[in-house]
Formats: structure tokens, sequence, C-alpha cells
């Protein structure tokens, strides 16, 4: 849990990569919040498990005629490790995925950085922090 | 009678992270793979027909979407490849869309006209 420095937000987090707008907005908001030197706590609940996956590549775009390098697909995971490293000269950021939900995915193998958590600890980092924002599925 | 009329509604949900949108990507390969098809784009979704969208400049942590997605332009391509794309009126008034605003290739059609063109087609992909 991220409880230095004088602000902490705490996102909750459950849409899947690739598949709506409010994993990029979330993204936008961590990016944001550190470079405002806000630590971030982000909880990773259900398909938002999913961003973390170290798996992730990029591909070609046949509809185009690109190929992977011309595409550059920056895939969630690899946006979620430049995070982590804008973390490591200013606030931190704390990134749990959900255990259970990690599990019913076989979503286990992830980037360096976030760690497996539950419920409980949303619960304990919002309490430590400034304000919570839930960004649920809809 | 027309093939699959394609109906797409939601907008802009995971276009910067797939660099275009799921639903004309899907359609364009559809039509590729020889199917005859035509795309509505209604309600949020008619402004993908809006010319001039500039989605570049995002970064996050530090890494570039050098890609960014261009909504106009794929619907351009995709009715320059044949697949006939409508987009609804009333909900380009709506939001304020002028006839102006529109690329090249996109054809307008009113809700009252919206059962004929289901009647057009043999099957109605509501995505």
């Amino acid at each position: 849990m991220t409880t230095s420095g004088d602000k902490t937000i705490t996102i909750a987090l459950m849409d899947p990569p690739y598949e709506s707008g409010t994993t990029t907005t979330a993204l936008r908001i961590v990016d944001a919040a550190l470079r405002k030197g806000i630590n971030v706590n982000v909880f990773a609940y259900e398909g938002a498990v999913n961003m973390t996956m170290k798996a992730q590549a990029p591909h070609p775009n046949p509809v185009k005629g690109t190929s992977i390098e011309e595409q550059d697909h920056p895939s969630t995971a690899r946006f979620i490790a430049g995070l982590f490293e804008l973390s490591q000269s200013g606030p931190a950021l704390d990134w749990i995925n959900c255990g259970l939900c990690v599990d019913e995915r076989g979503a286990g193998d992830w980037i360096e950085g976030p760690r497996r958590g539950g419920p409980g600890d949303l619960f304990k980092m919002s309490q430590a922090s400034t304000n919570t924002l839930i960004i649920g599925t809809r | 009678m027309a093939g699959i009329l394609s109906v797409v509604e939601r907008a802009y949900h995971g276009t910067i992270e797939e660099q275009d949108d799921t639903i004309l990507w899907v359609s364009h390969m559809l039509k590729n793979a020889g199917a005859d098809l035509s795309v509505l784009l209604r309600s949020n979704a008619v402004n993908y027909a809006v010319k001039g969208q500039d989605a570049s400049g995002l970064s996050i942590g530090g890494v570039e979407l050098s890609v960014p997605p261009r909504l106009d332009d794929d619907v351009i391509a995709l009715a320059n490849s044949g697949a006939p794309v409508y987009v609804v009126a009333e909900d380009l008034a709506d939001r304020g869309i002028s006839a102006d605003d529109l690329c090249d290739g996109v054809q307008t059609v009113s809700r009252a006209d919206l059962a004929s063109l289901f009647d057009d087609h043999d099957a109605i992909w509501h995505w």
C-alpha cells in the first residue's frame, strides 16, 4: 500500500484492455497523477487484470497492410511498464491484481511491478487515500 | 438484396489501445474476405464519419502512441472498398454535425428510412 507523499489516489478498474475507453482514461489519469506528484494505487479487478499480462504482443494490421514495425502497437502492458518506470523517480505506483480474478483467467504471468492481492487491499488502500475513483464496467 | 448490414453505435471504445475501431476493422476484414456488407453508423458512432479527426500526441508513462487511430480515414477506406457506409441524419443533427463535416463516401439515411434499409439486407448484425 502506498502511503508516502502528500496525496494518494486509489483507482479501481474493472474493464479488460482493448475493449473500452475506460482503460485508456485510467492510464492517462495514473500518468497525470504521477507527474503531479500524487501517489497512485490501482486495484485491477476482473478483466482489468489482463492489462498487465506479459505475453501481450503487437501485431500487423492486414486491413491497412502495415507491418508490426509500422503499426508500432503499444500494449497496455507496455504503457503500464512505462508508468512503473515513471514512478521510480517520483511518487509511488502500487498496482494490485485481484488474485481470484487472475486465477480464473489464467492471467498470472504479468510484467514486473504489479502484485497479487484481494478486495481487502482495495479497502485498505481506499482508507489510506485522499480519494478513490471507481471505474466499473458498464 | 444486399447481404449483411453491420450496425455500429458504440464509439471510441478501445480505439486508442486498438489504433482503430474494432467493428469498422472487422467489417473491412469481412469485406476483404468477400462479404457483401454495408455499415450503418448510428448514435455516437456517427462521429466516426467526421473528417479531420486527430488523436495524435498521446503518451502514457513515456510510451508514445506513434500510430494513433484515424477513424475518418478508416471510414473512407471502408467505403472505397465497396462497402456502403450509412450515417443516421438525425444522430448527426443531434450532435451538431453538418454535411460539410462528413468525410467523402458516406451516405446519410433518415430514421424513417431505417426500416427500409434493414429490409434491403439479408442479415442485420447489431454489434
